[in-house]
């Protein structure tokens, strides 16, 4: 009976099949490339984000625009100088003058019909001081920009 | 011609697969380091429309209102008087429900007023911060009359109809004013 087992062991092969292992790691990447949205902007601003506890998630991704607020980087500091400035797309510009075309550049973008969902995202840095952060506010409302969220990280402690 | 025909047959008619999952590999691990998940939370908030005319001026009755101002030295003034942020939350709801009906604070939670005011030389940090405060009072506050009528935790899934419910009972009103100039660069 034994050596029935043992003739019937010693023809099965022992390698594991490894032709379905590319299926596999190609469903995993195509579910990152499908879940990850690649940063097409280049930050020149050094921003570290306030914490906070009561958070919105921002859910789409296409009706949102960012404002980023904060001091240029090293790399940038002999260009832009050390004041805080607003980074629109992937430039810095000069003033809140200039968010308007910024605005409506993005709502161009997006269907008539989701206009009112459209939300304006500042990324400031906690060393701002409000005056900029004001000025930006203050051009938002006079371009019915109404929605805004103000980013800041979970805070861990609560 | 035989002799060719043959050695066809003994090929393997198949392309070697094995270096496939090495290739996937590869760009899976590109997509990984290349790639930040930015994560997008933040305070909601809605701004008030811009008007060209100045605000009417309302006459309040000053025991509903609750005033916050923070100076260009990132110091909190509450009701006139120096306050931490940390209290902050705690007398902001006791302002709101007034629970033992004292006289200095708001007759109901619809008629209570929350104004807060900084200055432009204020630090963002602390702006978000007593924001922070303010809107965790008020998202306190309708847990608690949620919970108490539904028994349920207040969240953005429930239906609208009992969210309208609950805000129309304590609505929030943050008033916010314009900023002075002190401490501006």
């Amino acid at each position: 009976m034994s050596s029935h087992f043992q003739s019937k062991r010693g023809k099965a092969n022992p390698t594991i099949s490894t032709a379905s292992l590319p299926d596999i790691i190609f469903m995993l990447l195509f579910f990152f490339m499908v879940v990850t949205v690649l940063r097409d902007t280049e930050l020149k601003l050094k921003i570290t984000v306030p914490n906070a506890t009561q958070l919105t998630k921002l859910e789409e991704k296409s009706l949102v625009n960012y404002i980023y607020i904060g001091k240029p980087t090293p790399k940038y500091e002999s260009v832009y100088g050390t004041k805080p400035r607003i980074q629109l797309a992937d430039q810095i510009v000069d003033g809140p003058e200039n968010i308007p075309l910024f605005l409506e550049r993005h709502k161009v973008k997006v269907p008539e019909s989701r206009h009112p969902l459209i939300t304006t995202s500042l990324r400031v840095d906690g060393e701002v001081t409000m005056g900029i952060v004001q000025d930006v506010k203050t051009m938002l409302r006079k371009q019915n920009q109404l929605r805004l969220n103000y980013s800041a990280r979970k805070k861990e402690d609560i | 011609m035989l002799k060719k025909k043959s050695g066809r047959g003994r090929m393997v008619n198949e392309i070697n697969a094995s270096s496939m999952a090495d290739i996937a590999f590869l760009l899976l691990i590109f997509f990984l380091v290349t790639t930040q998940i930015v994560e997008d939370k933040g305070i909601l908030v809605k701004l008030p429309p811009w008007s060209d005319e100045p605000p009417e001026t309302l006459e309040l009755i000053s025991r509903n209102v609750f005033s916050v101002l923070v100076n260009a030295e990132n110091k909190l003034l509450v009701r006139g008087e120096p306050a931490e942020i940390s209290e902050l939350r705690e007398r902001a709801k006791e302002f709101i429900m007034n629970p033992t009906g004292r006289e200095d604070l708001s007759q109901s939670p619809t008629k209570a007023i929350i104004s807060l005011k900084n200055d432009r030389g204020t630090n963002y940090k602390t702006y978000i911060e007593v924001y922070n405060e303010l809107k965790g009072a008020y998202d306190e506050l309708w847990d608690e009359e949620c919970r108490r009528k539904y028994g349920v935790a207040y969240s953005e899934e429930l239906p609208l109809e009992y969210r309208k419910e609950i805000k129309a009972k304590i609505p929030m009103v943050l008033s916010e004013a314009e900023p002075t100039s002190y401490g501006a660069e």
